[in-house]
């Protein structure tokens, strides 16, 4: 994975400089510098309160911060006008932690409102593209006609990575996916992230505390640590003797996932 | 420039050619699908799909190719996609693996046929009847907590009970205040304009003391408590059961009723009957002031005419309807609160029912009332 993300190297597609994120005095993020390249699946790690899915939610718009300059791809997200962002955001898609699918309304209808937005589609073809993101997420032909309340959490996220890839977004922006599945559920899930990420050329943006999906699935990661972000590789941040960082990848769990990662790369065909 | 496809057919050597161009993406697809619904399908041929002009494809175009090579081999044909970019074969292998070419057929909805429309009627008729049904076992429950609640007295929630009487009762006072001001003072200057025609202009006191004593002082309290706080019961006990909150509660032991419906019943039970006292005043008060403003009825000569009209009677008669609507108001909003499903979509839903529900019933009552009173010559 390392040698993909080298290919695309110059292109960045996410650039932040100089983020400073701030609730009252309490400051986030004080001066983050962060570039998303092309193609890749970057990961976003930190401990609980240190502000991932803020600087997700930032990146997307949603929050607005005290300074600093984000670009995607090379449009300026925060002084860009309103037609400017209307157009950005059919570039991308958003998955939150639930699926954030709007209650009164089918899964097939969810994965329909973008669409309906200016595309000026017929009714039918709708339905055929909602039914055919039903299936490539991996959902049963019959969830389309169910309401997000019938289904399990698993489904939701599915249903909404579904409504997130409708307009075939360039980026795809991921806040905590496997949180709460179980892990068949999560592995599967990760699976279903490369297999689309690499079919359909996604620029992937993943905020998780799922290790496990982090050596799966990212080919650089981002810690935050101390307000700042440090990006490396895998590799590079086991080196890193940074307490929190250490901790993290050296604790306990993270020498599972590692172990699990490296004996699955010696024999890749038969890793079970 | 907005980005351009088509597809275009030609006939060659016995093999019918399709030839895909442009960028195949989600925003070119409602032309894309004109042109593919135009496009004469060929019967039993050699049909060959030739992509080598895709410059751009999405999984939406790759949908509507694989659509159309399903659309061509159902009509008998050999079909081959040709020509490929090879950095486009992963997408339409995704999506061919995945996606579903056949759409689900959407079945007519059938409430447009009389069937239908009967098999409506019924099973609206059903659900009023089982929510009927429900709401009693409800009232039933409700009434067996308080009994066992009179043998252990030293569970009432005190300090639950006195937070709900501030915030349905006293927090209320302000609004309800002005409210049954605005009315006293709308009803005197309605009530003078016709009686001025007789010269008994005086007799706007009558009309006063009684209708606002009587009805619209425990009307109005009902009705405005039912917005406040019958809605805010249904929300703040559906917020909970959407939580999980209350299935912890019963997992820990405590009695969803007794510590969030009972309080909030006794808590509305004792303040509604105070409220309306207040309700009283402030119309009556509004009156006297549009009175005296308007009709030179001074003070004096508007509390003789007002002690001559009104009796206790007339003041209890309101009065004593104030609890019974409490009841309604607090059991129907808990109620609802009680029944939200896990979405919090049925939160709005039935806040909107719960107020809807208990104007009703107060309404209902407050009819009911009338007939006995009638009766009783009260």
């Amino acid at each position: 994975m390392a040698e993909d993300a080298s290919e695309n190297q110059g292109d960045v597609v996410i650039r932040v400089r100089d983020l400073v994120n701030a609730f009252g005095s309490q400051v986030i993020h004080d001066g983050v510098d962060l570039d998303v390249r092309r193609g890749e699946v970057i990961g976003i790690v930190g401990g609980s309160g240190t502000g991932k899915s803020v600087m997700l939610r930032t990146v997307v718009g949603l929050n607005r911060p005290v300074s600093g300059s984000i670009e995607v791809l090379g449009r300026d997200v925060l002084h860009a006008s309103e037609e400017e962002r209307h157009e950005l955001e059919t570039h991308w898609g958003v998955l939150f932690q639930d699926g954030a699918l709007f209650s009164s309304l089918t899964v097939a209808q969810n994965i329909e409102v973008p669409l309906k937005e200016d595309l000026h589609l017929p009714q039918r073809l709708m339905a055929e593209i909602a039914a055919c993101k039903v299936g490539m997420v991996g959902l049963p032909a019959d969830a389309a006609d169910k309401y997000p309340a019938q289904l399990s959490g698993g489904m939701r996220k599915r249903a909404g990575l579904a409504r997130a890839l409708a307009l075939d977004p360039e980026i795809l922006f991921l806040d905590e996916p496997t949180a709460g599945l179980d892990p068949i559920a999560a592995s599967a899930f990760d699976q279903l992230i490369k297999d689309l990420q690499s079919s359909l050329d996604l620029t992937v943006f993943l905020v998780t505390h799922d290790l496990d999906s982090l050596f799966a699935i990212c080919d650089r990661v981002a810690v935050l640590v101390d307000k700042k972000i440090r990006v490396g590789t895998l590799e590079q941040h086991l080196q890193d003797d940074h307490p929190w960082i250490h901790s993290y990848f050296h604790g306990p769990r993270g020498r599972a996932a590692v172990a699990a990662e490296l004996s699955a790369r010696a024999a890749p065909p038969s890793a079970h | 420039m907005a980005p351009a496809a088509t597809i275009l057919a030609s006939e060659e050597e016995g093999a019918t050619v399709f030839r895909a161009e442009g960028e195949w993406l989600v925003v070119t697809a409602a032309e894309l699908d004109r042109r593919l619904h135009s496009l004469k399908m060929p019967q039993d041929r050699q049909v060959t799909v030739d992509l080598s002009a895709v410059d751009r494809l999405d999984s939406t175009g790759a949908w509507l190719l694989l659509r159309t090579e399903h659309e061509l081999a159902a009509r008998g044909n050999r079909v081959e996609l040709s020509n490929l970019q090879p950095r486009f074969a992963p997408l339409l292998e995704q999506v061919r693996a995945r996606g579903v070419v056949e759409p689900l057929p959407h079945p007519v909805p059938p409430h447009h046929t009389f069937v239908g429309f009967l098999a409506r009627v019924g099973r609206i008729t059903v659900v009023l009847a089982n929510r009927l049904y429900d709401i009693l076992g409800f009232t039933g429950l409700v009434i067996v907590t308080i009994m066992r609640l009179l043998r252990q007295p030293r569970r009432l929630r005190m300090v639950a009970t006195l937070v709900q009487m501030e915030q349905v009762g006293l927090d209320a006072m302000p609004i309800v205040g002005l409210l049954s001001f605005l009315i006293g003072v709308v009803m005197a200057y309605q009530g003078a304009d016709q009686l001025r025609r007789f010269g008994a202009e005086i007799y706007t006191v009558n009309l006063l003391g009684i209708s606002i004593l009587r009805e619209l002082g425990v009307l109005l309290s009902a009705i405005i408590i039912a917005g406040r706080s019958g809605s805010a019961f249904t929300a703040q006990i559906g917020t909970m059961q959407v939580n999980e909150e209350i299935d912890a509660m019963r997992t820990l032991g405590l009695d969803p009723i007794e510590v969030l419906v009972l309080p909030r019943l006794f808590g509305l039970g004792i303040t509604l009957p105070l409220i309306v006292f207040f309700a009283d005043f402030m119309g009556i008060l509004g009156g006297g002031l549009m009175s005296w403003a308007v009709l030179d009825i001074n003070i004096p000569n508007f509390l003789t005419q007002l002690q001559s009209a009104v009796t206790e009677t007339t003041l209890w008669v309101g009065v004593v309807k104030a609890p019974v609507f409490a009841t309604i108001i607090a059991l129907v909003g808990c109620y609802e609160g009680l029944n939200v499903t896990r979405s919090a979509e049925s939160v709005g839903r039935l806040t909107t029912q719960s107020v809807v529900e208990s104007i009703f019933f107060v309404i209902v009552t407050d009819a009911a009332f009338s007939i006995v009173f009638s009766m009783l010559k009260v």
